[in-house]
């Protein structure tokens, strides 16, 4: 009998593991218990919205809800030549529901998206049909306007069959799908969204790295001062948190301006003319001041939780070795404030990349980022697919961006107290 | 061998300009000699630690290290070997890569530093740990890397911190030991800090017992024990009865304190005159049960409390009015007669009663 196979069993019989999994469980379901009310709550607010935002920014029901006997008919269409008589039948019994439903309006809309040029033809086609004779609609249609009988228009509806589309995504880069179905980019004077893009990066970075090297010092500060100190400077850290970041923005509005109060002390040190005060705000120098220090904090609180936990010791231990201060700190401080650089990088970055207040009111023209974009999308143009499309595409950036840290560095290094 | 390798000369420390930590310290620490910094906390021994090793500069005075002022000289400079409190090893690098610091600070060629690394690490019996990181060493073994690492440079003199403060009592007095055989190996000077009296006999050439911002008394660890100087020692280093008094006569070597209304014969030794008070200092082996005739103190006393410690027993007397005076017997047939309650006969020579300070 070997002793391995054996089970081992309790005092009353019931083998160890039974009786571990029955002693067990009433602490499980109370622990779930516990965090089913958040579970829920994040359900609810972030997975949810999140997934109907993902549908809505690939959704193209509308077309193909309205044309769906016209879309049938096209299965069969190889697309070269017109379409035949049975395609032609099919799209007017269609359009002759849509009339009746009064959304007619609707389709030459979203057709016109894909291809200029359908407005007219079918307001035209609308009032012609009214007099259509049963059968041969082919010609009757044809004979609306010329542009029905162009195998491109047609070409244009078939585009819209499909119930999903990526053209959103596309248009977000500045791309789209041409006739022929290849992916190419919009002309190069209309290309506004791959500078946003690129703006926001550039942004994101810039902003990041002036947190982290103003952080660092004040961090360093916060650990080793005396605690009666430390308090007080901990404090000033803090207070830009408990003030309103409108308040915050507003405030540096008054400071930046031309005639506000970091001009007048230029012109008053003499450092520039009274007459080429130069511009700090609506332009990137506004948008790169006031979110570097709205972002300040989120930087140094992961670095001062790190190095809080750093003895001051080690630095000694270093000098006492033969290094320099310099060399102490580069060689023995330095690489154990790692994990707090990337918890504070990462955290400005992912914030930068998605901030829409403060470059909204200080940015101008070109300070403005891509969430400025999205929000115009949102309440300007209600083009909310569009909005939804490049919300998801920044979500993407951000997760790529935590893919590479966890690659360069690794998560499980981070830490954020 | 140099006298005066390392001298703290006239040395005040404070640190908020209204209280001194170190008072006028006056010390010289010879060559290749291993020296401890005894002392409560609190009592500046520390700060003297942390003076010579520069992270502390002297509020007045100099130091000086094999002749040369230090004061101004930044701690990277003065190639001195420390071990921590905390051990204090680099945790992202490995055991190799700590003992490697100071040789690369110093551009010692890869060859070599591997050799020195190698020999330091056969010194602590680690070879085969090279590769590994601090934070999979157990407490003695990481000690044991702070040591490697404070010799790994060959310094002249090297400084110990309260180094087996963190370890349980078996590995402490294991390290000591090996530290102790370290230094004698290599000849290192050494400076310790410990506020642990019996690591501080068990390893030092010298201790400096430090109360209240000065050294009470510097002298081998033998007769730091048998001839303290002052009240404060003779309480601080090892067991001690005491018997508060008046000296009532003084004469040829020897004086007669009065205590609770009987004489006591005892040793002057900062008593110079009579009607001084004084206090007299006794160690509890130094007395006797059943005492001969030859004894100078004989009195008697009732046993009040009996204690078995194995290979020795303690009792506790209480003898002209002190309840607490400690006897230790050895475990012998003969002594099996110990009991509570009972009446004895005590004696001790004068000698070994010493009449310090009143304090």
């Amino acid at each position: 009998m070997s002793s391995e196979t054996q089970k081992i069993l309790t005092t009353d019989g019931i083998p160890l593991e039974v009786s571990l999994k029955k002693a067990e469980r009433r602490n499980k379901i109370k622990a779930f218990l516990l965090v089913a009310p958040l579970l829920l709550f994040l359900i609810i607010t972030y997975v949810f919205p999140i997934g109907d935002m993902l549908m809505r920014s690939v959704d193209d029901k509308m077309v193909t809800e309205m044309l769906p006997k016209t879309f049938k008919a096209m299965e069969k269409w190889d697309g070269k030549e017109l379409p035949e008589e049975e395609v032609f039948a099919a799209f007017h019994e269609d359009f002759k529901k849509l009339v009746e439903e009064k959304r007619e309006g609707k389709l030459s809309t979203q057709l016109n998206y894909t291809k200029n040029g359908f407005k007219s033809i079918i307001k035209k086609l609308r009032r012609k049909s009214k007099s259509f004779e049963e059968g041969n609609y082919k010609e009757q249609i044809m004979a609306v306007h010329k542009r029905w009988a162009d195998v491109e228009y047609w070409k244009a509806i078939k585009r819209r069959a499909p119930a999903i589309t990526g053209q959103k995504y596309l248009k977000g880069m500045d791309m789209y799908k041409n006739e022929s179905g290849e992916i190419v980019s919009v002309e190069e004077d209309r290309r506004i969204h791959r500078i946003l893009w690129l703006r926001t990066l550039e942004i994101a970075f810039f902003v990041t790295l002036f947190c982290f090297l103003m952080a660092y010092p004040i961090a360093h500060l916060l650990a080793t001062l005396p605690m009666k100190y430390s308090n007080l400077l901990m404090i000033c850290v803090l207070l830009p948190f408990w003030t309103s970041l409108l308040v915050r923005t507003a405030s540096w509005m008054i400071l930046l301006q031309q005639q506000g109060v970091v001009n007048d002390f230029f012109v008053w040190i003499g450092l520039v003319a009274d007459d080429a005060r130069p511009e700090m705000m609506y332009n990137k120098t506004g948008t790169y001041v006031a979110m570097t220090q709205i972002l300040l904090p989120f930087m140094v609180l992961p670095l001062y939780s790190v190095m809080k936990t750093i003895s001051p010791s080690l630095m000694r231990a270093g000098k006492s070795l033969g290094g320099t201060p310099i060399v102490a700190f580069w060689k023995v401080y330095f690489p154990l404030t790692i994990p707090g650089i990337g918890a504070g990088c990462l955290l400005c970055f992912i914030l930068a990349i998605g901030y829409y207040i403060t470059p909204a009111l200080v940015g101008g023209a070109s300070g403005t980022l891509i969430s400025n974009q999205i929000a115009f999308h949102m309440k300007s143009t209600l083009d909310w697919s569009f909005a939804s499309a490049m919300g998801l595409m920044l979500l993407a950036g951000v997760l790529a961006i935590y893919w590479v840290y966890n690659k360069l560095v690794g998560i499980d290094n981070i830490k954020l107290g | 061998m140099n006298k005066e390798f390392v001298k703290f000369d006239k040395v005040d420390k404070s640190y908020d300009g209204k209280i001194l930590v170190v008072k006028d310290l006056q010390l010289d620490i010879e060559e290749g000699e291993f020296v401890t910094m005894l002392g409560p906390s609190g009592s500046g021994k520390t700060t003297c630690l942390m003076m010579l090793a520069g992270f502390e500069t002297p509020t007045h005075g100099e130091i000086y290290l094999d002749g040369r002022a230090i004061s101004s000289i930044p701690p990277h400079k003065r190639g001195i070997g420390m071990v921590f409190q905390n051990y204090a090893l680099f945790p992202h690098m490995t055991v190799y890569e700590n003992l490697a610091f100071p040789l690369r600070v110093r551009k010692i060629p890869k060859d070599e530093a591997d050799k020195k690394i190698d020999k330091a690490l056969s010194m602590v019996s680690l070879q085969g740990f090279a590769d590994r990181m601090p934070g999979q060493l157990s407490g003695g073994q990481q000690q044991r890397v702070a040591v490697a690492r404070s010799l790994v440079f060959d310094p002249q003199l090297v400084l110990m911190d309260e180094p087996l403060g963190a370890l349980d009592k078996n590995l402490r007095e294991s390290m000591q030991y090996e530290i102790k055989h370290i230094h004698e190996s290599i000849g290192v000077t050494v400076v310790y800090v410990t506020h642990d009296q019996s690591e501080a006999l068990t390893m030092s050439n010298r201790i400096a017992v430090f109360n209240d911002g000065k050294v009470q008394q510097l002298s081998s660890p033998d007769e730091l024990y048998e001839k303290p100087v002052n009240s404060f020692v003779a309480e601080f280093i090892g067991e001690n009865n005491t018997f508060a008094g008046e000296v009532s006569d003084i004469s040829g070597g020897k004086c007669k304190v009065k205590v609770a209304n009987t004489e006591i014969l005892a040793n002057p030794i900062s008593v110079k005159s009579k009607g001084e008070k004084t206090k007299i200092s006794l160690r509890p082996e130094r007395a006797l049960i059943n005492p001969s005739d030859k004894m100078d103190n004989i009195h008697s006393g009732k046993i009040e409390e009996v204690i078995y410690h194995g290979d020795h027993t303690r009792v506790r007397i209480n003898v002209l009015g002190n309840n607490q005076f400690i006897l230790k017997v050895p475990n012998s047939s003969a002594n099996m007669d110990i009991k509570l309650g009972k009446d004895i006969k005590i004696g001790w020579n004068s000698d070994d009663a010493r009449a310090l300070d009143p304090k």
